[in-house]
């Protein structure tokens, strides 16, 4: 018995351990953005101040390129969502062979690494736009970024929408059809709501993907600017507590999603624990406890 | 007139380089819709049925439409065009196309050879071999920390309590890369609150140089991806059925034997999957080197960077990546190989 608790007390000191190492940095960073030395640091404490927000609500590049972030982040939604989609739907309808050679060449942007991604969206895009004329159209930051990001993020969108469609029933779509339905009924009525987790889902993720991604803008973006590429630009040249508030906002951010989704998944669970007693009263034939 | 060798690799009218870069595409297109037709006949699909005809005209154009956009217009081509820009000599916008641009291998030459001097490129190709190195030591690290929390999460832990620590691992990951780096040169500066605790206890009396020494960006490396190898892991651990460990420890395994045994050869697609990942993604990583490594260190990425964005060398900065993603796709077929995993299980 005793060497389970030793056991219990190593993996404890061990978890304990690894989320020391996860949320230090962060935590350390924090403390900085409300300390008053212009040199980020956590210790000592000389004074509270909440000048940092003030100068970083001030950093025009910064503006700027959180709006480009979010213009991106945006098309880049608009573009791997239905791709990620249609992606998935194809996927489902092909076998053997031709799905493993389909699957090569779409998850391997997964595994490439975002520079190279980055470097040959450039390229492509110059000679492209040259040969065809459209080059005012095509060649912009914002416009390349939105590809670049997307040729990876819509391979996560399909695997999150395949996860969920390998569920699908096809008893269902099979049941609209014999009641009379077109297969374009099914895409629309049943196969899509069916997604619809899995599409919103995608979306948030391919989002957060665009929003924080820096190997493949840097080159995508051209003269442009993004949120993350100003702040490279700013951790080069030095450091200034002004980024440690930025981070702050970013967590303070992350652990309100966290806590809402905490939220909204037990709210779901207890409901459907609820729903589960009362058929449970129901099959009893207690329907009067149930009602009440 | 027969069009002579230098005609051929120019990049007027429709040269050779530039049709193969639009043949390729239209071949494995081609092989695809085949093998896709061939094999629906074998797959014992209920509706026995033409995509057209069960997508509806409209519905299928649109699929293939948008799944064409993406595997050309964003995977493929922008590969093969980068390719093929690798194989080009630096030139001013004005002479692309015009009789200087003729097909070369000098960017590759001038990674083993210096273009200016003819001594052999050791810089370079020590940074290249640097780079595979530490993403290697790296991945084995972040496996080393991973795989413990992995295996507690996926068989001990009940759901809501693996629900938390799931969040909990992901939220210091909305925050992005840049700051995650920037948080650690806080912390592992000269000035730092690490050297400030260890001169403060009187462990040493100067500050150790952290971020020169680059255990910076070894940190800063292992910390980045420290997720990406989690969840691959936590998925492999998690299907594995509890009862086998149990008859394990029934029938007098020590804990050693029953991972070694047990749990690690089952794990062993999703650890190849995650330690193929963390390696990809190290060797390929800039925000790390550029921040947390030391003034000396060079990162193969950043060599590249440099190449694009203060030579305007682009053919061979395309060069170099080409080379660092061929070099990365043969260590990591070598590794598959060596533990006997297929690329098949890795990437499901």
């Amino acid at each position: 018995m005793s060497s389970q608790t030793i056991i219990k007390v190593m993996i404890g000191f061990y978890v304990a351990l690894f989320f020391a190492y996860l949320f230090g940095p962060l935590a350390v960073m924090s403390v900085t953005a409300f300390n008053t030395p212009s040199y980020p640091s956590a210790y000592p404490l000389e004074g509270f101040t909440l000048d940092w927000f003030v100068k970083l609500w001030n950093h025009r590049a910064m503006m700027e390129g959180l709006r480009n972030s979010i213009i991106i982040g945006i098309g880049v939604i608009c573009v791997s969502v239905p791709v990620g989609l249609a992606a998935a739907v194809v996927m489902n309808q092909i076998y053997h062979r031709a799905r493993s050679l389909y699957y090569l060449v779409t998850v391997s942007p997964v595994l490439t690494p975002g520079v190279i991604i980055g470097i040959s969206t450039v390229i492509f895009w110059r000679d492209f736009s040259e040969m065809t004329g459209t080059r005012g159209f095509f060649y912009k930051g914002i416009m390349l970024s939105i590809f670049g990001q997307s040729s990876f993020i819509a391979a996560y969108c399909l695997l999150i929408i395949m996860a969920r469609l390998q569920r699908f029933d096809r008893a269902q779509e099979e049941a609209a059809l014999d009641l009379g339905a077109s297969y374009p009924q099914v895409f629309w009525h049943i196969l899509l709501p069916f997604l619809r987790p899995a599409l919103v889902s995608a979306s948030v993720i391919a989002f957060l993907s665009s929003f924080e991604n820096y190997n493949t803008t840097t080159f995508a973006i051209l003269a442009d600017k993004t949120l993350v590429t100003v702040l490279a630009g700013e951790v080069r040249q030095g450091t200034t507590p002004a980024l440690s508030a930025l981070a702050v906002i970013i967590i303070a951010l992350s652990l309100l999603g966290a806590i809402a989704y905490e939220v909204v998944k037990r709210r779901e669970e207890r409901r459907s624990a609820r729903i589960a007693e009362r058929a449970k009263l129901a099959e009893r034939g207690d329907l009067a406890a149930a009602v009440a | 007139m027969i069009p002579t060798w230098d005609w051929c690799f120019r990049k007027e009218g429709w040269p050779v380089s530039r049709l193969l870069v639009y043949l390729i595409p239209f071949l494995v297109i081609a092989v695809f819709v085949a093998m896709a037709r061939y094999e629906r006949r074998f797959a014992h699909d209920p509706t026995h049925k033409g995509f057209f005809e069960r997508n509806g005209t409209t519905l299928g154009i649109v699929f293939i439409a948008l799944v064409a956009f993406w595997t050309l217009f964003l995977v493929v081509l922008p590969y093969l065009y980068m390719v093929q820009e690798s194989f080009h000599p630096k030139l001013v916008a004005a002479d692309r196309g015009g009789p200087k641009d003729i097909l070369t291998t000098e960017q590759y030459r001038s990674f083993f050879v210096q273009p200016t001097d003819g001594e052999i490129n050791t810089t370079h190709m020590g940074a290249f071999i640097f780079t595979l190195v530490i993403s290697a030591i790296v991945t084995v690290l972040n496996f080393a920390i991973c795989y413990p929390l992995a295996y507690y999460m996926a068989q001990a832990g009940s759901v809501q309590k693996v629900r938390l620590l799931m969040l909990a691992l992901i939220v210091p990951y909305w925050v992005n890369e840049i700051l995650r780096a920037f948080s650690l040169r806080l912390l592992l500066a000269s000035k730092g609150l690490i050297n400030q605790a260890l001169m403060g206890l009187g462990l040493t009396d100067a500050p150790i140089d952290f971020l020169g020494s680059n255990v910076g960006l070894y940190v800063g490396l292992s910390y980045a991806y420290l997720l990406v190898m989690m969840f691959p892991l936590y998925n492999a651990v998690e299907s594995l059925d509890k009862n086998q460990i149990e008859a394990a420890r029934d029938l007098g395994a020590p804990w050693w034997r029953i991972h070694k045994d047990v749990v690690i050869p089952y794990a062993k697609p999703g650890i190849a999957s995650g330690c193929t990942m963390v390696f990809m993604l190290s060797a390929g990583s800039l925000a790390a080197p550029q921040f947390l490594g030391g003034p000396k260190t060079l990162w193969f990425t950043s060599i590249v960077y440099d190449f694009f964005f203060q030579a305007f060398n682009w053919p061979r900065g395309a060069a170099y990546a080409f080379l660092l993603l061929a070099g990365c796709i043969a260590l990591v077929m070598l590794m598959l190989r060596l533990f006997k995993v297929s690329l098949g299980e890795t990437i499901k």
